[in-house]
């Protein structure tokens, strides 16, 4: 995040920059000083209007957040200087940043790996975790959502099992499949199933019968009407159900490597902590804080691809 | 006109079963309707007609009584019956192209080519003057273009039998008189038999060739049935003078007034 912080605080400065000499620059020609709302000789028709649109959006955008950051650099300076000198000062975690994303894809053996590596294991056992619980969680959820027998049945052991923290299950994965790696995405796999079934339920039931009545009116049968009608009226609950499971996915596999070692974000943390590198440490809640944003918007972009509008 | 029975509603009734017990929408109703005939029904909410709408498009099962069309009993939907819905019921992830070759692929799915189904598709939005923008998703366009859509991709699957539920209910003034108007056109064009219900006066008057007046449910039956002897093509203005239209509209009126105490609204 101090990567983040300073490109940020380094920005602002430069924006402001661009502000004043857009004003400076027409006052120092040899044209009279403009008029109030009059554009002034030598721009473009368009330019200052333009300009200062584009400033008046971008300026608040970057000032406001970077001097929050700001902030909680001084805060962290404070912190660390008076009450706890453990925690690393941001100029060092700033030099350890640097060293981090100088090479992040080195390899020196199976347990020594650039950040890039560590975050890309993490991802694939986010990512298959998350793709067996859409292909489960999907019939689940059209059953539940079509079927009131079938409601009945399971709806009380969904309830149950739902509020568990999928790391409870870590045992039983290990017991299960014998292997670390497979057990940290069958916690996934219990992270993401769950929205994805709950979502895909009630978006089935919320597919308005008038939709409905115009299959039946052209005698679609079972299959056709899942197909053209049930699977893509339901398509934005059923992303919505997704992109709560990636998000909360993305959070428990830090926990889970934690637990299981081996290569992945998470256990690099477990990792420079036993190494008493805290300011790796902070690099990685910073990586991590992105890669997240990143997964969200990749959703969203979906999301959008998925919004037919109101109508 | 035809002598043959085209459409049958034969001692129909219907009961729903609620959580307090069975309510009895329709009672006896009994109707024949001709090939190409025009009939609209009219009366207070909670009438029943739109049950009536559903039961004659296989929607809802029948209580009692039979329904038939050209002598075959209504078991369930189909595109014979085609339903044109009060609020367009479009598929809003579909274009308004692809919404009415939705219809037009399952129906004619063996009989036609390919080719064939997209000129069909496309002659059925010139026919509501919808060709400009089938590559529109219907969140794109207005109310009124949504109701024409639904009514080329109803009339695409070429029905014996057009049902409209409240066409124009939500539309406003204006976009509603052209939108009769585009419907009078193409029943002289194409000749189908129409039910479309109603509630506004002016339009079963001007549209109908018969008007079928409602009881107020529970229990709702046929009170009344009006026939509108005005010779077609018809003219809204012209129509405003015209005695057999004035008196079918003053017979809906008085019918709808004596009968407006039941529902304190």
């Amino acid at each position: 995040m101090t990567d983040a912080a300073l490109r940020l605080v380094s920005d602002a400065p430069t924006a402001e920059d661009e502000l004043k000499a857009g004003s400076a620059e027409p006052a120092g020609g040899q044209a009279p000083p403009p008029e109030f709302g009059e554009v002034p000789k030598g721009w473009p028709d368009s330019g200052p209007a333009w300009l200062r649109d584009f400033l008046a959006m971008a300026v608040p955008a970057i000032v406001l957040p970077a001097v929050t950051f700001l902030l909680v650099l001084v805060a962290w300076s404070m912190v660390q200087a008076s009450l706890v000198p453990e925690l690393p000062t941001v100029q060092e975690t700033w030099a350890k940043a640097v060293e981090v994303f100088s090479d992040p894809f080195y390899v020196y053996g199976p347990n020594d790996m650039g950040v890039a590596w560590q975050v890309m294991y993490s991802l694939a056992r986010v990512l298959s975790g998350f793709a067996l619980a859409v292909l489960v969680g999907l019939p689940v959820g059209f059953l539940i959502g079509t079927s009131r027998v079938f409601e009945t049945a399971w709806m009380p052991l969904i309830q149950i099992l739902r509020p568990v923290s999928p790391l409870a299950w870590l045992p039983i994965g290990l017991l299960l499949f014998k292997s670390v790696d497979p057990s940290a995405v069958f916690v996934i796999f219990i992270t993401s199933i769950w929205p994805i079934i709950l979502n895909t339920a009630v978006g089935v039931r919320a597919v308005p019968s008038d939709y409905t009545n115009v299959a039946r009116v052209l005698n679609f049968n079972r299959s056709e009407m899942v197909r053209k009608i049930y699977i893509p009226a339901t398509m934005p609950y059923i992303l919505t159900g997704m992109q709560l499971s990636l998000g909360t996915a993305w959070m428990v596999i830090v926990a889970a490597e934690m637990l299981t070692g081996g290569i992945g974000i998470g256990f690099y943390i477990w990792d420079e902590w036993n190494n008493l590198s805290v300011p790796s440490i902070i690099v990685a809640i910073g990586i991590i804080g992105i890669v997240g944003i990143a997964l969200e918007a990749l959703m969203k972009l979906v999301q959008r691809r998925f919004d037919y509008g109101n109508a | 006109m035809d002598t043959q029975e085209h459409l049958r509603i034969s001692k129909v009734g219907k009961i729903f079963k609620t959580s307090s017990g069975q309510y009895e929408a329709l009672r006896d109703v009994d109707l024949s309707i001709d090939k190409g005939e025009f009939v609209s029904i009219i009366g207070h909410s909670g009438c029943g007609k739109s049950t009536l709408l559903n039961l004659v498009a296989g929607l809802e099962p029948i209580s009692y009584g039979a329904i038939s069309l050209d002598g075959q009993i209504i078991k369930g939907p189909g595109p014979d019956r085609a339903v044109v819905f009060q609020n367009h019921s479009l598929l809003p992830w579909l274009t308004v192209y692809e919404n009415v070759r939705l219809a037009v692929d399952k129906v004619f799915a063996g009989t036609r080519t390919d080719g064939q189904r997209h000129d069909w598709v496309m002659a059925n939005l010139e026919l509501v003057n919808m060709e400009h923008a089938a590559h529109k998703r219907p969140a794109e366009i207005s109310g009124g273009m949504k109701q024409r859509v639904g009514i080329a991709r109803a009339l695409s699957m070429e029905p014996k039998v057009l049902l409209m539920d409240e066409p124009f209910g939500a539309l406003d003034a204006l976009t509603r008189g052209h939108l009769q108007d585009s419907v009078m056109e193409i029943h002289a064009r194409l000749g189908n038999t129409v039910i479309m219900i109603t509630h506004d006066v002016d339009e079963a008057a001007l549209l109908s060739d018969r008007i079928i007046m409602m009881s107020n449910g529970p229990a709702a039956g046929i009170g009344q049935i009006s026939t509108v002897n005005v010779p077609r093509p018809r003219h809204r203005v012209e129509l405003v003078e015209d005695p057999d239209y004035l008196s079918a509209r003053a017979a809906v009126l008085r019918f709808l007034h004596e009968h407006r105490s039941e529902v304190a609204a």
